[in-house]
């Protein structure tokens, strides 16, 4: 069955009858198991670590739609990746719409049907929910906020915070970046550029375990998403009171988005992925993790980008490809197109 | 990528280089007009590729540096009309105006929109009949036509809701205007996507009575190291003259579309640049033919006469006078995300590239 309107009504927030036709027919329809279907107001959940990792994003993306996703395949990507990258095997996820009146009914069984596959793909269950629908006006279609728990090892659980990093280790990355911002805002302005950027938008939860499973090594973990490469760089450079020198000829980066970024005047470096993980290891592992990045298709470009250094702490350098250095910041503000 | 690749070739820029080194003789000071040169010589290191004798200055040519802050405080005025619509290029929203910016008049819920193309601005002048667009028009040569041929279209199609604020600059008489001041420089090296419109003409009094070189370059670091070597060999042999280093877009003449449309749309008037002061024939006003699209004709709006900020040498810094290391400010209280003065803000600013690009 499908849900009965064609968009969606103030109705199909209030608790009543069209809310549990939209509940039914849309959501359990999708998301479907056990846990979900109990539909009592907690999810009860079995876990067997002692240790779980806990994390929420919200996602407000304009366009919902984009080449290489939507909204709801990266609000399952985006929180998967969060857990993922603090050591985590991803399991649950909670998903919470906040959708406009009006919104049409056939553009939400898009989202949702894409978020569930994406879900089966990275093997979470969607165990709890809700709906809210607000007057029009009110929000920009719909927002999804999805919240996740994934278990811990003892093992992995410091991959996250950045310890026993030194001088020497290298920094790895699963592919190009800067793909999926710029396939945002290719899609979002009326630029009609002809190359088709598409985003990376992919859970990596499946990669990080097979690095984690199969290497040791790895002291630190963080995907680049908001900010970019640049700005968790900096970040990690600040927290262990190191330097980071990467190499500009080193960084993987489609020609589409180098293009793009050349005539708006932008930075690679600073734009935002949604399917890529930054790896800080110690240099001798740097090999084999870099052949078993490269066995797994969200890892077929993965390359060393540079190294942590004694040199400059705190600091970000680019040796540029004409064999130049230059200090790499933070993004400030919004990535604003320059005028010439 | 193909047309950028083949102009970074290190191996082609230390050959330059070299070449540089064995001729250069006299000691000679060279400045870079425009805010793209100086992004490019920054982000590629070209400082460090050359002799001892040659000097590089940067320019008044970025374009958002140069909007005066009264350009700006007059902007924000307009976009406190009931039912108004500001249109600009995205890196003019941060600049700081008297006391406050566009940015910060959007979050107060101006409807202020960033657009890359004054097309687009026509677009919404088309969609909200019950509005009063107002366009943002600044830059040289390079982007007045496009903002000429808007006019022209809204003229065409009878939009009767698209005005522009213009503070289009022409690039000539602010380099006169430096030498006449007494700043030293011996040659310039010019913008490429200026003479693309305008052609060579336009700098041929520099170099018959100022005696100067002139090289219109293109952006990568192998046209600005040809352009560099270009003059240094013009200056070496004492024939300073006009050259077109960047022959893959520039012709001497110029595109004669373009120049047809700002002759027809704009006329010269003295302007106003940040930090400079007024410029004689420097700016250029909507003609009386298309006052109806003339913003300050249509909403003549006066705002007070605003202060420079305190301890801020953007003037000194444009005039290439002094470069962002002599001012206090500069990467302390003046900061990319806390911008004090225009050259700062914008990304080609030259405190912004020092900024961005120092190591």
């Amino acid at each position: 069955m499908k849900p009965k309107e064609e968009k969606i009504l103030l109705s199909h927030g209030n608790g009543g009858l069209m809310m549990h036709d939209l509940i039914d027919n849309l959501f359990i329809k999708h998301f479907g198991n056990k846990i979900l279907e109990e539909q009592t107001d907690s999810a009860i959940l079995p876990i067997e670590s002692r240790e779980v990792a806990f994390t929420t994003d919200s996602f407000v993306i304009d366009p919902l739609f984009f080449p290489g996703g939507n909204i709801g395949k990266l609000a399952v990507c985006g929180t998967v990746n969060d857990l993922a990258v603090s050591g985590a095997e991803p399991r649950y996820l909670s998903v919470s719409f906040i959708i406009e009146e009006g919104f049409p009914m056939h553009d939400l069984e898009a989202i949702v049907k894409s978020l569930a596959e994406e879900a089966r793909n990275a093997q979470v269950t969607i165990v709890t929910g809700d709906t809210k629908v607000v007057n029009k006006g009110k929000c920009d279609k719909l927002f999804i906020n999805t919240s996740g728990i994934g278990i811990v090892r003892k093992a992995d659980n410091l991959v996250g915070k950045a310890q026993n990093i030194e001088p020497g280790d290298v920094i790895i990355i699963n592919g190009t970046i800067g793909d999926h911002g710029m396939a945002v805002m290719n899609a979002r302005e009326s630029f009609n550029f002809k190359s088709a950027i598409i985003s990376d938008c992919a859970s990596l939860n499946h990669l990080i375990r097979d690095v984690l499973d199969q290497t040791q090594g790895v002291k630190f973990m963080r995907d680049p998403t908001r900010g970019g490469v640049a700005t968790v760089l900096n970040e990690l450079a600040g927290k262990i009171n190191l330097g980071i020198e990467i190499s500009e000829t080193a960084l993987p980066v489609s020609t589409g988005v180098k293009a793009m970024c050349e005539i708006l005047g932008f930075e690679p470096l600073h734009i935002a992925n949604e399917g890529k993980v930054l790896i800080v290891a110690d240099q001798d592992a740097g090999g084999q993790i870099l052949e078993i990045m490269k066995k797994n298709k969200l890892g077929l470009q993965s390359a060393i980008i540079g190294r942590v250094t004694g040199d400059h702490p705190r600091k970000v350098v680019l040796k540029t490809e004409t064999g130049g250095r230059r200090i790499i910041d933070s993004l400030t503000g919004d990535p604003l197109p320059r005028i010439c | 990528m193909r047309y950028t690749d083949e102009y970074r070739k290190k191996e082609l820029i230390l050959a330059i280089a070299e070449e540089l080194k064995k001729i250069s003789k006299k000691t000679i000071t060279l400045m870079e007009v425009c805010g793209g040169h100086t992004m490019a010589i920054h982000r590629f290191g070209l400082h460090s590729l050359l002799p001892p004798t040659i000097r590089l200055l940067s320019g008044p040519g970025c374009p958002v540096c140069v909007s005066s802050q009264h350009f700006l405080d007059t902007a924000i005025a307009y976009s406190k009309i009931p039912g108004a619509i500001i249109t600009t290029y995205g890196d003019l929203v941060r600049v700081p105006g008297s006391v406050s910016s566009l940015e910060k008049e959007k979050a107060n819920g101006e409807d202020i929109r960033i657009i890359y193309s004054v097309l687009e601005a026509l677009e919404i002048a088309k969609n909200n009949p019950g509005s009063a667009v107002f366009f943002l028009g600044i830059g040289f040569e390079t982007t007045a036509p496009a903002t000429a041929a808007a006019i022209v279209e809204a003229k065409t199609e009878n939009i009767n809701n698209f005005f522009v604020l213009s503070a289009h600059k022409v690039m000539p008489p602010v380099m006169k205007a430096l030498v006449d001041e007494g700043v030293k420089i011996d040659g310039f090296i010019a913008p490429g996507h200026v003479s693309a419109i305008t052609g060579t003409a336009i700098y041929n009094d520099l170099a018959l009575e100022y005696g100067l070189g002139v090289v219109v370059s293109g952006f990568e670091p192998v046209d600005m190291m040809q352009a560099i070597l270009m003059l240094a060999l013009q200056l070496e042999s004492g024939t300073p003259k006009v050259e077109i280093q960047y022959k893959r877009i520039v012709n001497p003449e110029g595109n004669k579309i373009a120049q047809g449309l700002l002759t027809q749309v704009f006329e010269q008037k003295d302007d106003r640049w940040r930090g400079l002061g007024i410029i004689c024939n420097s700016g250029l006003k909507i003609r009386k033919d298309f006052a109806a699209f003339d913003a300050e004709k249509q909403y003549p709006i006066t705002v007070p006469e605003p202060s420079d900020p305190k301890g801020c040498i953007c003037g000194s810094i444009l005039r290439g006078l002094k470069t962002p290391n002599d001012c206090g400010l500069f990467a302390t209280t003046c900061t990319p995300s806390d911008p004090v003065g225009a050259c700062m803000v914008s990304g080609e600013g030259t405190c912004a590239t020092f900024y961005k690009y120092r190591s």
